[in-house]
């Protein structure tokens, strides 16, 4: 633990990455208190800029409502979505990319033909056609980005599991007649753990983004504030009102770029046979 | 060579034959009535029309009836009917299919060109100054997103700075015919090209990068090197050519995600494609209309595709040489 702290602080991009993630998790906890208001809520007058109120600091957006709320409860919409939608992408991809590649034969064929499919149609079309069909609610959103988002982790889980299905300690496990379970969860997947937690973060970053893409287009939860959502409600009125749109779009950046340094650094101290030998 | 394309067409239909099963099952799986959603919004459509659609998809007959119907319209590009637009489906799309192959072929080109490009450099210098700043550049673009960099680029440069059109696929009444049409559209294609192509250009310089370097550490560059040959030989014949392969494969693999960010800049920038078409559907929740670009997107990108695949054989003698 102390070894991989050493190296994850070796790069300074994910040190930079760690503090902004950590300000903008802070700012979500904090949004309920700090703006314990709705955030849909008209507070002062439409189109109030920033920095000329003592207590909205950003101004008000096109129906007068607080953008800095606005921008804290999307905080949370945010990285909730980008969490849970991963976790249900790993909870498709790992299974799949695991019993493909361990099984090998005609369960990987079908598994993988399956897996390409999805990678090959257009992922954000089909997450676009899953939630004009079925309404658009938090869930539908985390569940449509979970769908289009499993197939590299399954090929990433399968391609770890092909590489250690035959090494000695496997072999070791079946001769002292582990059952294919046992084998797989205890011994395989642990050691294809550091692979999937590099992918599981930028996932992270990508989800967040096709959230608010979504919600750019009007597909997200009608009842939560996020930050797709509001620039889409202020593209109309980009030309008198930059800001509301340039706001929120700041934000999305500065959380996926957070995340993408992280998962960088984290790819660093996991693998480090991987990375230092550019070096 | 023949076989590996003849191959990979047989897979694309296959695939495509999946989309339609895909959203035949969709349709059957959204809450209500099925012709409901067919025709667009419950209530939006009169009661003839949706008994019309009853009987032409059978929706009385059993699903395994209904499903061989629904194929064997969709083959012959029989998409359904847009009762919103009052158009059949398959024209709407074929209306607005070119302005959507000219952006994604443009801004697939532009990102592949320049990533490779910028790829290059950055690793030729390996931690020099250029290096850093492409790398920093790169990973900026790929934390972005599409539709907010799209609006920021017609606000500067349309909104504040007035350089280039951001709005539209040509001028409206201009009246411009040859070459002087041909110019109109380019400048109107500038913004939505460059914005869209950004985060792919990114993609493919850090790829191209880290392929480069890996490929520098093999021994036939060392031999290469060891035998006198130039720099800058070395780098284009030997290590370029080898480390282009991975980024084909991803481009290749990229390619839907081009049409994805290509329904965000089409809304951004009115630009009259397909994407824009599906925008407008999801407001309308016009679903015949939504299911069917869905389903010629899965076609283009499939055919963008095969076309990497082609690419993928002229730069990789290996695949040419065996049957």
């Amino acid at each position: 633990m102390k070894e991989f702290w050493k190296r994850f602080r070796y790069n300074r991009g994910a040190v930079i990455g760690l503090v902004i993630l950590a300000l903008v998790i802070a700012t979500a906890i904090a949004a309920p208190f700090l703006f314990p208001q709705s955030p849909w809520k008209m507070v002062q007058r439409p189109f109030l800029p920033p920095f000329t109120d003592d207590t909205l600091w950003l101004g008000t957006d096109a129906l007068g409502r607080d953008v800095l709320s606005g921008l804290a409860h999307g905080a949370y919409v945010s990285l909730l979505v980008g969490l849970v939608s991963t976790i249900v992408a790993l909870a498709i991809g790992v299974p799949v990319g695991a019993l493909a590649g361990y099984f090998v034969g005609r369960t990987d064929d079908i598994l993988m033909r399956l897996t390409e499919f999805f990678q090959t149609i257009p992922s954000f079309a089909l997450a676009i056609v899953l939630l004009a069909i079925f309404q658009p609610s938090l869930t539908y959103v985390i569940i449509a980005i979970a769908v289009v988002s499993w197939p590299p982790v399954a090929r990433l889980v399968r391609g770890e599991v092909l590489s250690l299905r035959t090494r000695e300690f496997v072999e070791a496990a079946t001769l002292s007649g582990l059952g294919n379970d046992q084998i797989i969860l205890r011994h395989v997947l642990p050691n294809a753990l550091p692979a999937i937690v590099v992918l599981a973060s930028l996932m992270v970053a990508q989800a967040i983004l096709l959230e608010s893409s979504l919600s750019f287009l009007g597909l997200g939860d009608p009842n939560i504030m996020s930050w797709g959502y509001m620039i889409g409600a202020a593209r109309t009125v980009i030309r008198t009102a930059w800001w509301l749109s340039f706001l929120p779009g700041m934000a999305i950046l500065l959380t996926v770029l957070a995340l993408n340094l992280i998962g960088e650094g984290l790819n660093d101290a996991l693998n480090p046979r991987l990375t230092r030998k550019s070096e | 060579m023949l076989r590996f394309i003849l191959g990979r067409l047989v897979k694309s239909v296959f695939i495509l034959l999946a989309i339609l099963i895909f959203n035949f099952l969709l349709i059957h799986a959204a809450p209500g009535d099925p012709a409901a959603v067919m025709a667009g919004e419950a209530g939006a459509a009169d009661e003839k029309f949706l008994a019309d659609l009853r009987t032409r998809f059978g929706l009385d007959q059993p699903l395994y009836i209904q499903l061989w119907t629904y194929l064997k319209g969709a083959v012959q590009l029989d998409l359904g009917f847009s009762y919103r637009q009052q158009m059949p489906v398959a024209e709407l799309i074929a209306t607005r299919l070119p302005a959507t192959l000219l952006l994604t072929g443009v801004a697939f080109l532009l990102s592949l060109v320049l990533g490779v490009i910028a790829g290059v450099a950055a690793s030729a210098r390996q931690g020099s100054w250029g290096d850093t700043i492409i790398s920093t550049l790169a990973l900026l673009f790929y934390a972005t997103p599409l539709f907010w960099v799209a609006l920021m680029a017609s606000l500067v440069f349309s909104v504040w700075l007035g350089w280039l059109p951001g709005f539209g696929y040509s001028t409206i009444g201009a009246g411009y015919t040859g070459f002087a049409h041909v110019l109109d559209v380019a400048k109107h294609l500038v913004l939505p090209a460059t914005t869209l192509g950004l985060f792919f250009t990114a993609i493919y310089m850090r790829m191209t990068r880290s392929s480069m370097l890996e490929v520098s550490r093999l021994d036939f560059v060392k031999t290469a090197r060891a035998k006198g040959l130039r720099r800058s030989v070395i780098q284009r014949r030997h290590i370029l050519r080898n480390a282009l392969l991975p980024v084909i494969t991803l481009a290749g693999l990229q390619a839907g995600q081009i049409f994805g960010g290509a329904i965000l800049t089409e809304t951004v920038f009115a630009w009259p494609g397909i994407g824009r078409l599906m925008f407008e559907a999801i407001n309308q929740r016009d679903y015949a209309v939504i299911l069917g670009v869905f389903y010629i997107s899965g076609a283009m990108v499939l055919l963008f595709n095969l076309i990497t695949d082609v690419v993928y054989v002229i730069v990789d003698p290996r695949i040419r040489l065996t049957k």
